[in-house]
């Protein structure tokens, strides 16, 4: 028989704390789209997705009114179209991207991610004609995401292609100038990036996955902050045991979703990722976990030490809850799609570097920071640098997703809308590694890489 | 199979009626009440069998609420699988 007050702690976690699961993503193998001619494999790309993904959105429709649960985006990760096109040119990749585009607006989802390449050791010819139509793509597509791994603890990092990506997110930001450089907001770099990702703007199909999966990513920030509330004065101890029992019961609703998706699109089950996403509506912030945790605002000292508390909860809690876990897996810190991160960006008590000493205890990275319009290449490329080797050098997953707004300087503000949300103009250290940056190569994968 | 029907709402005559009805008229058979009323707010817990439904649990869910919407009540259907995963090893 159900309890009457677990029936009432669910219903109150989802109707007044904000409990979702963020995304249903189908990804979907189109390793047989390759080919010579770039309208053919555009077709054959089209064809496939929308007959894959065909039901998504409306199984989607059905388990969010059988559970009660919202279920708030349905999406679609594809193989890293470099793969599809040794042969293609620049415009061809950009044909590839608006196919996507189209493919995205026929089946009526909000994000298809997967319009990347995995170049931690080297490009391939298709990887740098494709790095080259990036914010060209952007620029021209709504739905398309992006993202490029340039380092793997097993590879080291390639700089040569990080100097690139300096270039591509100005050139991206510029491309888009009049939307506060939104094509930046669908663009990651990352090092050891996960092939099973469920979120954007990361999400992509990896080479070694099936045929097709369905992986679901669970929310749940607003559950998390109203726990930790309730337990009071509590020490750290107890307080990480309610961090864990409430991420075993968000993970559980993921699971679940997860299992019903499969079952009704007829298609594995991939993994659950038990990530905290925030988005910017008031009750669903990550860093107000941390303020309820005692900090007076996220950002001050002691705010890695709360971050590392809570990362390891959500995944000790959630990992018994799900039978595969993958993808990023951990609380993500993004400024603009996190009320108090952007509160706490605003008041000046979150600045870059205590971001990046966040990143190196949690999942993903410096994620929608927005920084001044006229922020030199070298520089962006000396933020991803710092970002990848905390990756590399501790064999975890970072990435790095920032948006120099066109025309704007601290104190001014980027609004990009919906889960995007806004975000002030955080400043940045203005010394040049432009130097070290220009010298390019390798650095070499750290000692810890040779485990055989 | 069952499901967990909430209402919510203030306190009126006839709501466990209106319920009731309309989950028999849909062939939900109703296990167990719990119902309190605090102040003028109102407050029930229904637990229906769904096996004899005579509509897709989607369309059962919709009716439910919609009852509600007429009746100035917020009614919530879910399946029980909701609450089996969350509280349950």
């Amino acid at each position: 028989m159900l309890n009457i007050n677990d029936i009432l702690e669910t219903i109150n976690m989802i109707r007044e704390e904000n409990l979702d699961i963020r995304t249903i993503t189908m990804g979907i193998s189109l390793i047989d789209c390759a080919g010579d001619d770039i309208n053919a494999v555009c077709d054959r790309v089209y064809d496939k997705i929308t007959k894959k993904a065909e039901r998504l959105v409306s199984v989607g429709d059905d388990i969010e009114k059988q559970y009660g649960i919202p279920i708030v985006n349905r999406r679609v990760a594809v193989t890293p179209i470099s793969i599809l096109g040794g042969r293609f040119s620049s415009e061809d990749y950009i044909k590839l991207a608006k196919t996507l585009d189209r493919a995205a607006d026929t089946l009526g989802i909000n994000f298809i991610g997967g319009f990347g390449a995995l170049v931690q050791k080297g490009c391939t010819v298709g990887d740098n004609a494709l790095i080259e139509s990036i914010p060209y793509a952007l620029a021209e597509t709504e739905r398309v995401c992006s993202s490029v791994n340039v380092a793997s603890t097993k590879a080291g990092i390639n700089m040569d292609a990080i100097q690139r990506m300096g270039d591509i997110i100005v050139k991206t930001a510029e491309l888009t100038a009049d939307r506060d450089s939104i094509g930046c907001a669908k663009f990651v770099v990352f090092a050891n990036v996960p092939e099973d990702n469920p979120f954007m703007a990361g999400a992509f199909h990896g080479v070694s996955e099936p045929e097709c999966v369905v992986s679901v990513g669970v929310s749940g920030p607003g559950a998390v902050a109203s726990a930790i509330q309730r337990t009071g004065d509590c020490n750290l101890t107890a307080l990480a045991e309610t961090v864990k029992k409430t991420a075993f019961k968000i993970t559980r609703v993921g699971q679940l979703v997860a299992l019903e998706a499969s079952k009704r699109l007829d298609v594995p089950f991939g993994i659950v990722d038990l990530s905290l996403a925030p988005t910017p509506a008031i009750g669903d912030s990550v860093a107000h976990i941390l303020e309820n945790m005692g900090l007076e605002t996220c950002g001050c000292p002691g705010t890695t030490a709360a971050l590392a508390l809570l990362n390891d909860a959500v995944k000790k809690g959630g990992v018994m809850a799900s039978s595969h876990v993958g993808g990023l897996s951990g609380a993500f810190i993004p400024v603009s799609e996190d009320a108090g991160m952007i509160h706490a960006a605003r008041i000046g008590a979150l600045t870059l570097e205590k971001l990046e000493a966040m990143t190196a205890v949690c999942s993903v990275g410096l994620d929608m920071i927005a920084i001044p319009g006229d922020t030199p290449a070298a520089t962006i490329c000396g933020i991803i640098a710092d970002e990848i080797s905390i990756g590399v050098a501790n064999t975890k997953t970072t990435a790095v997703r920032v948006i120099p707004a066109v025309g704007k300087k601290v104190g001014d503000e980027v609004v990009f809308g919906g889960l995007l949300g806004s975000a002030p103009i955080m400043p940045v250290n203005t010394y040049s590694p432009a130097k070290f940056i220009a010298r390019g190569g390798r650095i070499p994968a750290p000692i810890h890489s040779l485990k055989n | 199979m069952k499901a967990v029907i909430t209402v919510t709402g203030k306190d009126n005559v006839g709501i466990v009626a209106k319920v009731a009805t309309e989950c028999s008229a849909l062939g939900a058979n109703i296990i167990d009440i719990s119902q309190s009323v605090l102040r003028e707010y109102f407050a029930m817990i229904v637990l229906v069998d769904i096996d004899g439904l005579s509509c897709a649990f989607g369309d059962f869910v919709d009716k439910m609420s919609a009852l509600g919407d007429a009746s100035g009540l917020r009614i919530a259907t879910m399946h029980e699988d909701i609450f089996n995963s969350m509280h349950r090893i």
